[in-house]
Formats: C-alpha cells, structure tokens, sequence
C-alpha cells in the first residue's frame, strides 16, 4: 500500500538499526509521548531491533489513559438519562470508571453510540432534535480540531442540543512534569508527530534549551520511529539538545494555522487532571466562555469530583517512565485487559495493556 | 449456483407489506406464509415442510452435527446478507470437522414489521446458498416477536454432515513441521459489515468474502491430503484461530506477517480505523494444518490465492509471529471485540 510499505521495509529497518547501533557508545533511555508510537513499536517488535544500550520508556502519550476516572463517572452518569445519547469514540467504550464503563451503561439501557468523527455527533443531534447529544471530546491537540469544528459547526447551526463532556490534555506541560521531576530517567523525547502536526514544536524549543534533552518529532511507521530514534541518539552522543524534525513529510514548525487558529477560537487552556499523575497546572483546554452553552458539565450541572484510584496500580509510575509494565507486580496477574487496576491497562495504546497483548509470555519469564 | 427462483414474492404485498405477529401465531396466516413462502422457496428440497420433523436415511459411519446463530446487522451487506451467512457459516463448520454437509434446519426469528420483500429475499438467499453448498434444507421454524423485541430477523440454523474419511481432524492432531496454509486474503467480511453498519465509504465497496468451504475441504481429502486440522476464520479473525488451534494442541505456531494477504482496500481501512485485519472476521476463509512434504498439494487444491503462511514448532502452545520489519511477537487473543481508536 502506498505510503504505507515504504515505511515497513524490512531491509531499509535492519539499515535503520544498524546506524543506531554504529553511532551509540554508551546508555541512552528515551521517551516516546504518544500511544500510537507504543503501539507500533511492541506491534512491530521495533524495540528488539535496536542495541541493548537503547531503553525505550512509553511517556503519558494515550488520551484515554490518562481520562480521569471522575469522567468516566460523569459520562456514565450522562449516559444513564433518558433524554441523552451520549456519543464517544470506540476506545472510550470499555475504560472503568468508579461503577462501570459506557458498555455496562449502554447494557443498562443508555442510548450509547460509537462515532468515529463528532462531526458525526453532530448531525445525530441534528437528527434527534427532542434529544440531548453529548459527545465525549477525550484527546490530546490532534483531536482538538476535529473537536472545535463540532462546537464551531453546532453554533453556527443553532443546535442547542449538543455539548462537549471536555477531557481535554496538552503534551508539553505533561513532558515538563517529568522532566522536572527529581526521579525523571528521560534524556531524550521522540514528539508526537500527529500532536505537532496540528501545533507544531516551536513549543518544545523552550523545553529542550531549559532542560538540556533532545526533541525529535517522529512519526508513526516503524521507518519513522527508528528514523527518530536515530536523530535523537546523534544528538545525545554528540552533545546537542536541540528540536528536530523526522516527520517533515506532515509536520511543520509553526503546524496547521487554520486548525491551532480554531481550537484557540472554541478552547482556552486550563489546568487539568491526570489519570495516574494528578493534577498539571496549563496542561488542559477546556470551551471558552462564549462557547459555555456547549459544555455538558455546565448543562448537566456535574461538578462534583470523585475518589481517584488507589490501590495496587502503579500507572502513574509507568506514565511518567519510572518503571516498565513487566515490573509491577499486579501485572498480568490481578491487572489484565479484561480487569484493568488502572489507566495503562485499559486502552490499547496504554503501555501496559500493548506489553500485555504482544509480549505477554516474555514479559511473565523476564519478571 | 440454481438462478430459476421467483424474483417477486408471492404473499400479496398489498394485504402483508410487513411481518405480523399473525404471521408467527399458528393459524391460518402462518400457514400461508409457510406454504406460499418457505415451501415455495425450498421446494426442492424441504422434505419435511408440511410435518413437525424432516425424516431421513442417515449412512452408516461417523457423522457431524452443530449450530450456530446469525444476527448481523445489518441484514443485507455487500456480498451477502444474513440467508448467505447462516447457510455457508453452518456449511463451514460441518468442512470444519472434514463432513461432507447434508442437511440444514432454519429456525426465523422475526420481528414484527420486517417487510416481506426482504424476509422473501432472505429466504431466496438461503435457497440459492444451500444449492451452492450442496445441502438440503428440510425442516424450519418461524417465530414472530414484538417490535422492538428483535433486530429484524435472527436465524439459526443446525446441519448435519457425513465423514467419509477416517481422520481425526482437530488440534490435537496437529504435529511440529506441519504447513500452517490460508485459504485467502483475510479481513473482508468484518470491513464489509462494518462499513455498512458504520455508512463508512471507501474508493471501492469491500465485498464480504462469505462462501462456503465445504468443497475446498473435500478436495483436500479426496486428494488424499493427511488434513490434521482445519478451521474457518470467523469473529476474532486468523489471529485468534491460530491461538485457539496452538493452545488446544500444546504447540507454537509461527507465523510470517509479509506472507499473511490481505485487500488493499481492507488494510487502508484497518489503517484508517486502527484495527488489525487479523483479529477482523471473515466468513469464506480457513486455515489448514498439513504434514510438511503435502503442503504445495494442498496449496495448489485449496486456491490461487492460498498460501502458506506458517509451520508449527514444538513448544508452549502460543503463535509467535515475525512482524514485516523482521522482529517477532507473540499474538494473543483479544479480551473482547477490537474498538477503532481515537488518533
């Protein structure tokens, strides 16, 4: 398949790896911030390609990992009354909140319905207009868009039955928490390609120049990640902590206008939980207030905060790249897919349940 | 494939344009609908319409039974429709344990106010699919439930077939070495369904690869193929037949990801959605586990576009796959149905 074949090349990925090894001298532990690029690299087995020198950690890069249980529980909550059809994308669907997921909401009788863009959410409620229609907005910058446009087109439409539940998270104030943290391993960052894509990297140049760690944004075929891994080792072994670009073919400095020029139109930045971490000053958006009649949380008047997890789940830990899966305890024993104890276990971009899927005999013998 | 059917239906639309519960009550509705509808239909073959139980000679020897139930939505996809699948599904798992198929039941669940033009082409589908298989359909059951209490129409349908072999086809059978072989591309009926359940739209419209398997199976055996097991790839895709079969029979089973086929426009679709064809279902495909020095006979009998995708290895009984970059993996089964992915 075109675009897609080039960048799975088996010769051209052995050539890839061959160039990391011949230009490491010494341990390098990296971070890729982005579920898709965890997912590719256990998918693919990119990481048993490159040298033991290499460490691989998997950074907070999955939105529905890091949703917040309380809304989940607000979701679910949503979808259990009877004017609402509460609207999500797929992998939304079986993350646990405090009593339940959206499939046991959906089981229970709540009008629950899987999209794959809300601007498909958004012609449901212009089809069903006796009904109120939330669409669960759940991402990171690259979903924002498609986000804002849903709010920016129900407005223009004068469709008074649609709102956002908002979950919304940012990258950079996510990388700079760990990079500020006194137990942080990271010393060089693959970006998110699909985040920059959208917003570009003059934000991580900052970042790199405080801190002293190389940027590279990467794509997300398994050319691209050893590409990235690649630049960033070059950079470390010759002593630059600069921004690069791997993924040039989609990512510009400054990003796409029209798209940052509407989620600034439609979000503001607030600061924001996160599943696992806690709560990061900036890190979030959440709908300005000419657009407060589409924010479901105000319609429905859902507040209150509940519990955060507790327990046996050290995915907070993982998150930030303190420990790998394989090294808690619970993993693959108490913590599976089909009874998540946290975050990382419950999507499949989720570090815990991509090591779980892929390598999970391995990971049992190594532990 | 028999094409003299009768295109229109003959229960006069302008009394019955739906379904009634009338229609499932037993009286005289019912027989109507009966008579002028299924017996019409199956004609040829429903030797046991107009009596509570069909009655057949059954051959001496080893034969095989099961069932299975059909509620896709929606009913009517491209490639096929819910008459096609119930056939051929029932068809396949009869191939499955190396049977020749012989005899179908249908059991309709329909729900009030399906239209009679569709139950009609439903039923014209069961017969056109049971003629292409070779088996008969001959006896069947029509309950009608409420609206709102069914999802058009659910059919189940139970087959028995004969063995005229004295293998025993199943994982257990299965020895290291063995050619693990695949029928054909995989993942078009999923992406079907899906796209039409979804109103998703791509360059060109992804047909469903339903068929019946039954020959395929048959000419591996008459050809004297020492089969050690078979089994069609359904919900849960090649990926979980491989570890089902691995698990079942203690053996590992590698598998290389660059040989596996799949439509170029079912792997745009996969990329675009975030799933991976192969946990994607199918209903016209299967794997074969052969002795290594019959895996290019096989090969050759089962199909241009069947490949050998695999061997087996002494070993825990997992799949182990090389990824096209060269790196292996485990593949293991999915907790439950794959959800497309948010970015």
């Amino acid at each position: 398949m075109k675009y897609i074949d080039e960048y799975r090349d088996a010769a051209q990925a052995r050539r890839l790896a061959a160039a990391i090894a011949d230009v490491t001298t010494r341990q390098w532990t990296l971070m890729e911030v982005c579920g898709g690029q965890t997912h590719a690299i256990v998918k693919f087995g990119i990481d048993a390609l490159l040298p033991p020198q290499i460490n691989l950690l998997h950074g907070p890069g999955c939105p529905v990992c890091v949703t917040p249980v309380s809304l989940i529980d607000k979701a679910v909550a949503l979808a259990g009354h009877p004017d609402v059809i509460l609207t999500s994308f797929g992998d939304m669907m079986r993350v646990p909140g405090t009593t339940g997921d959206l499939f046991s909401a959906k089981a229970a009788g709540g009008d629950v319905r899987m999209v794959y863009s809300p601007l498909d959410a958004v012609q449901i409620a212009a089809d069903n207009p006796h009904k109120q229609i939330v669409f669960f907005a759940v991402g990171f910058e690259t979903t924002a868009p498609a986000n804002a446009m849903a709010v920016y087109q129900a407005a223009q439409r004068g469709l008074h039955n649609f709102s956002l539940l908002v979950s919304h998270v940012l990258v950079p104030p996510a990388i700079e928490t760990i990079l500020s943290s006194p137990d942080n391993r990271v010393q060089g960052f693959l970006a998110a390609g699909h985040v920059c894509a959208v917003v570009g990297y003059e934000e991580y140049e900052p970042l790199a120049a405080r801190y002293r760690v190389p940027f590279v944004v990467t794509g997300f075929e398994p050319l691209d990640i050893l590409h990235g891994v690649y630049m960033c080792v070059k950079q470390l072994e010759e002593g630059r902590a600069e921004v690069e670009n791997q993924y040039a073919r989609c990512v510009r400095r400054e990003g796409n206008m029209p798209a940052r020029r509407l989620v600034d139109d439609v979000f503001t930045v607030v600061s924001r939980q996160w599943r696992g971490i806690g709560h990061i000053a900036g890190s979030g958006l959440a709908l300005r207030p000419a657009y407060a009649d589409f924010d479901a949380e105000r319609r429905f008047g859902l507040a209150a905060e509940t519990v955060e997890q507790v327990g046996a789940c050290i995915s907070g830990l993982i998150l930030q790249g303190i420990r790998k899966p394989a090294q808690c305890p619970a993993f693959g024993r108490e913590c599976t897919p089909e009874r998540p104890l946290g975050a990382t276990m419950v999507s499949s971009e989720g570090a815990c349940a991509a090591y779980y899927r892929y390598r999970r005999l391995e990971t049992q013998e190594e532990s | 494939m028999t094409t003299d059917f009768t295109l229109t239906c003959p229960i006069p639309l302008s009394d019955y344009p739906n379904v009634t519960l009338a229609h499932g009550g037993g009286g005289r509705l019912m027989h109507n609908l009966i008579d002028k509808l299924f017996a019409a239909t199956f004609a040829r073959q429903a030797v046991g319409a107009q009596h509570d139980g069909a009655v057949f000679t059954a051959s001496a020897g080893r034969m095989a039974f099961t069932t299975d139930s059909y509620v896709v939505q929606p009913i009517f996809f491209p490639g096929g429709d819910i008459g096609t699948l119930a056939v051929n599904g029932t068809v396949n798992d009869l191939a499955m344990c190396g049977a020749r198929p012989l005899y179908l039941s249908v059991g309709l669940i329909l729900e009030e106010g399906l239209p009679m033009q569709s139950l009609w082409r439903i039923a014209q589908s069961i017969a056109s699919a049971a003629d292409a298989a070779g088996v008969q359909v001959i006896t069947g059951d029509t309950k009608v439930v409420d609206k709102g209490k069914g999802d058009g129409i659910f059919i189940n349908t139970a087959g028995v077939g004969v063995l005229t072999h004295d293998l025993n086809i199943s994982p257990l059978a299965v020895r290291p070495d063995d050619a693990v072989i695949l029928s054909g591309d995989i993942g078009r009926h999923g992406i079907a369904i899906m796209a039409a359940r979804e109103g998703l739209s791509f360059e060109s419209t992804i047909e469903s690869d339903c068929a019946p398997l039954a020959d395929s199976v048959l000419a591996l055996l008459d050809a004297g193929i020492d089969v050690h097991c078979l089994r069609d790839l359904t919900r849960g895709g090649l990926a979980s037949a491989l570890v089902e079969i691995a698990s079942a029979g203690g053996v590992q089973v590698a598998v290389d990801e660059a040989i596996i086929p799949v439509n170029e426009d079912v792997r745009g679709a996969c990329e675009i959605l975030g799933l991976d064809p192969l946990y994607v279902a199918n209903e016209g495909r299967y794997v074969a586990f052969v002795p290594p020095h019959q895996a290019q006979a096989a090969c050759a009998i089962m199909g241009d576009s069947a490949c050998i995708i695999g061997h087996v290895q002494s070993g825990a009984g997992r799949v182990v796959m090389r990824s096209v970059i060269g790196a292996d993996r485990l593949i293991d089964m999915l907790s439950g149905e794959q959800l497309p992915r948010i970015c």
